[in-house]
């Protein structure tokens, strides 16, 4: 894309420029309509009908929120840190817009096909931890810190199973760029990396059980990656009140939300990129049946956003089903249980490939 | 070189999502592990007993509503029960099993709100509203009979204001018939989830002789092992006439008296009560409801305790007549009350989010608190 | 299982220096009275005597008799001086199925009732109920504040006294507004 568009313009730094600002095309979209999905999914998961007024069935509620959102007062309470605590959620926002440069939403397009592309998203999403503490820290509220405290501590420790997980599909893939791994994943469903990739030999067998293990692995530690329940402890609202954006309202909080929606789909596609096939489809494409190769690009990102869109909806799923577990009982999760069998995981992988 | 610690102290409420209202918790904090648990009362004073003072007799039945605003019949029951019991009043039969119909439904109601504000409490959103939905089933029969939905200032001393619909009997059965498998869908969502277990199993635990000692009645109680429930070993009423068995609690995923317990003694309840309905409609005699309201209710001197079994534990009417047209003294053992003096023995040890897995296994409301 | 009467000649004769009296023209159930000062002891007693095993507390109220001499102040508001406070005390053996109902009177001027706080711990909250409503002092009571009332409410002013006159501000915000 970057290579095209400097082709076009013909100067490097506007083309960067676009390149990078793309994702916003899909983040706000997606937002807006992800958080239309998660009062639809819970209200009708809950015998109810959800949002009705704003617009046929209510698919407009989300726009009149954010319009209500910006029309709010921005509420900066006496005694904190004003500098860092209006710094924080823009921080956060920019941890997970990072994310994007490097997903690859179709054969055409990826922000930036950087080789190091998965590493360069483990230490970005870092960002975000950085603006939860400063949020909770600069809030100066006994909620807002604790709400802080556990969610660093929480993403800290799931970054390793995590990081474990992806280190054994790079051994599988042989490659650290998400645009070479899902272009390994290539035709139909049976070549992802969960049924084995596309070689076809015994070891695909071999594998097929321990990627689906290595895929509830990595599901279940980047729902705790991004604060969802049964994890969602930093802003456990029976408790913490609202966790590390108590203080905040307005646009400041919206950035939040935001992040957060954006942060959902970012380890969703993650999720479909090492172990469901990224940007392809499961089925073909119909450009190659009609014989229009331009429309297979589009078609890929149709493929990307659905894909990461089913994640998505199952995270809201397992929020609306499940309660939500304690602070302690999730580390013993993440040290006693995920970190032990992602190293079984990846050291199984490790022989199988080496056959 | 000692690093300088100190204690943290959070303020829980007044206002707060999980205080079940404004309750406020003074908790002092090592780390996230609770050494002592303060609660502070009174945001919600009305002065119930002041009120009641200046009051007439029948006049004092709609306050009573206002106290344990979840279970409104019950607090009319046990007030009517007190006065008539002072006035030595018999009233009809089918006064006392339409009485008994309304307590048990008002009884499931409270629980189910106890039920999913405790799923609420522990993260689980959808089984509250599932429940909710039901209530609502509760609250039209209610609306039907008495025209409220929340307050019904419904039993009078001596009688009713209303008699039943006509279609109330056929109405409670359907729901009886609808609500009994919807119990199996909170069990399989809520009870046994893995997660919830691990939130409320263990945790809080209450031992019986603390209990007693503390006063602690009701279902909760009961989790702690104790079989004891006034509507058996106190008859008031015709509870007598019924065959209803009380769940204990059995300690069947931790430790006997902890929250799961408490939790799943409310959902054994629930059946309980639907049995008894059942019973009542099918004995449900002819009559007059009115026939024995007295013209004028001037009770004479002296005083009466009348205890009722409330879905919160033991209400208790104490009043001291002086022989007028106004009560002298209107005394409530409100159970709440009394069940949340030992929040702060339960919370001892354990973290910042079992105190509210704590405090909403105990089922506090706190307009019954305040009073 | 003992009715009132029997625990009143139990007690007459365990405390033979102690005054106790047995009101039984009530409509309901008798009243057995008993000294404020000594009731710590005589609860010791009825909830351990394995006759009677009241281990359960059912209530405590605190009440104020209004049964002294009546006279008005200058602003028409009646004050009632002389006369008694009373508590009563709602025992009952779970183990016997019992009850009892136990008052001690104290003089108005200064109301003193020892706490049973260290037989039933359910009586903390109710003594400091009754001493934030009625005014009644309960002696090693661990701690005696207010419950209901605001901490901050005007010292000695207890609203379930029948002579109480309604504050006209509070912190300075006018009360009947």
């Amino acid at each position: 894309m970057y290579d095209f568009l400097v082709d076009l313009i013909g100067n490097e730094i506007i083309a960067a420029f676009i390149s990078a600002a793309l994702p916003v095309v899909f983040i706000v979209p997606f937002v807006i309509f992800g958080v239309l999905m998660e009062r639809k999914v819970a209200g009708h998961m809950q015998d109810r009908l959800g949002p009705m007024r704003v617009g046929y069935h209510g698919i407009l509620q989300t726009v009149a929120d954010f319009f209500k959102l910006l029309q709010k007062e921005d509420i900066v309470a006496d005694g904190i840190d004003k500098k860092f605590f209006n710094f924080a959620p823009y921080l956060v926002f920019a941890g997970s817009y990072a994310v994007y440069a490097a997903l690859p939403f179709s054969s055409k397009y990826i922000g930036a096909d950087i080789d190091l592309g998965i590493f360069y998203i483990i230490a970005v999403s870092g960002l975000v931890v950085a603006g939860i503490l400063m949020a909770g820290w600069t809030s100066n509220n006994k909620y807002s810190l604790y709400g802080a405290l556990r969610s660093a501590a929480q993403i800290v420790s799931y970054e390793i199973p995590t990081a474990l997980i992806i280190l054994s599909m790079v051994m599988l893939t042989g490659t650290l760029s998400l645009a070479e791994m899902s272009e390994m994943q290539t035709a139909y469903f049976w070549n992802w990396n969960i049924f084995g990739g596309a070689e076809w030999s015994f070891t695909k067998l071999l594998l097929i059980p321990f990627m689906f293990a290595g895929f509830l692995l990595f599901y279940i530690s980047s729902l705790a990656e991004v604060n969802r329940t049964p994890f969602d402890m930093p802003e456990a609202e029976s408790e913490l009140v609202g966790g590390y954006h108590t203080e905040y309202s307005g646009i400041k909080f919206s950035m939040f939300f935001l992040a957060e929606y954006a942060n959902m789909f970012a380890v969703s596609a993650l999720v479909s990129v090492l172990f469901f096939g990224g940007y392809h489809s499961p089925i073909g494409y119909v450009g190659n049946t009609l014989g229009l190769e331009a429309l297979i690009p589009f078609e890929q990102v149709f493929w990307f956003a659905a894909k990461g869109i089913f994640f998505v909806f199952v995270q809201m799923w397992l929020r609306w089903t499940l309660p939500r577990v304690r602070v302690d009982q999730l580390m013993t999760i993440c040290w006693k249980y995920l970190i032990p069998y992602a190293f079984l995981n990846l050291l199984i992988i490790g022989i199988i490939t080496l056959i | 070189m000692a690093i300088k610690t100190e204690q943290l102290i959070l303020n829980m409420g007044p206002q707060h999502p999980s205080t079940h209202g404004v309750l406020r918790l003074e908790v002092e904090l090592e780390g996230e592990v609770v050494t002592k648990v303060k609660p502070h009362l009174g945001y919600l004073h009305r002065c119930f007993e002041k009120h009641a003072e200046a009051m007439s007799y029948p006049q004092v039945i709609p306050y009573t509503d206002r106290m344990d605003y979840l279970a409104s019949m019950y607090n009319n029951f046990g007030y009517v029960l007190a006065v008539e019991k002072l006035m030595g009043i018999k009233v009809p039969e089918r006064v006392e099993y339409i009485r008994i119909i309304m307590g048990e439904l008002q009884r499931i109601a409270s629980h189910m709100v106890a039920l999913g504000t405790y799923g609420l409490d522990i993260g689980a959103f959808t089984p509250f509203l599932y429940l909710f939905r039901d209530r609502e089933k509760i609250l039209t029969l209610f609306e039907m009979t008495c025209g409220a939905r929340l307050l019904y200032n419904y039993m009078w001393v001596g009688g009713l204001s209303h008699d039943l619909h006509p279609d109330f009997v056929r109405m409670t059965r359907e729901f009886i018939s609808y609500f009994r498998p919807n119990v199996v869908e909170v069990n399989e969502l809520l009870t046994f989830n893995k997660i919830f277990i691990e939130r409320t199993a263990n945790i809080g635990i209450l031992p019986a002789d603390t209990a007693i000692n503390y006063g602690i009645t009701g279902p909760n109680l009961r989790a702690s092992g104790v079989k004891w429930d006034l509507r058996k070993n106190d008859p008031y009423s015709i509870y007598d006439r019924f065959d209803f068995e009380i769940p204990v609690g059995e300690g069947t995923m931790g430790t006997v008296g902890d929250c799961w317990d408490r939790y799943y003694v409310r959902v054994l309840e629930m059946e309980q009560s639907l049995r008894i309905i059942e019973q009542a409609l099918d004995q449900l005699p002819e009559g007059d409801i009115n026939e024995s309201i007295p013209k004028r209710i001037k009770p004479p001197a002296g005083s009466v305790y009348q205890r009722v079994e409330n879905s919160k534990g033991e209400l208790g009417y104490f009043i001291i007549s002086d022989g007028t047209l106004n009560p002298f003294r209107v005394k409530v053992r409100a159970p709440s009350f009394v069940n949340l003096s030992v929040l702060n023995e339960l919370c001892r040890g354990h973290m910042v989010a079992d105190i509210i897995a704590i405090l909403g296994s105990i089922d506090i409301v706190l307009g019954e608190v305040d009073r | 299982m003992k009715i009132s009467e029997e625990i009143f000649e139990i007690l007459k004769n365990k405390f033979p220096d102690y005054k106790f009296g047995l009101e039984t023209e009530t409509p309901v159930e008798p009243v057995l009275s008993a000294d404020p000062l000594k009731i710590n002891e005589i609860a010791h007693f009825l909830a351990e005597n394995e006759d009677l095993f009241f281990d359960s507390l059912m209530n405590l109220s605190g009440v104020d008799d209004a049964n002294g001499e009546k006279s008005t102040d200058a602003d028409g508001a009646e004050i009632i001086t002389g006369g008694t406070l009373s508590v009563y005390y709602h025992l009952h053996s779970m183990k016997f199925n019992h009850k009892l109902t136990v008052k001690v009177s104290t003089p108005r001027e200064n109301p003193e009732v020892e706490s049973v706080e260290g037989i039933w711990k359910t009586a903390n909250w109710h003594e400091r109920e009754a001493y934030d409503m009625v005014g009644i002092i309960f002696l090693n009571h661990p701690d005696l504040e207010r419950i209901l009332m605001p901490y901050d409410w005007e010292e000695g002013s207890h609203p379930l006294r029948k002579d109480y006159k309604n504050p006209e501000f509070y912190h300075g915000m006018r009360v009947p507004y």
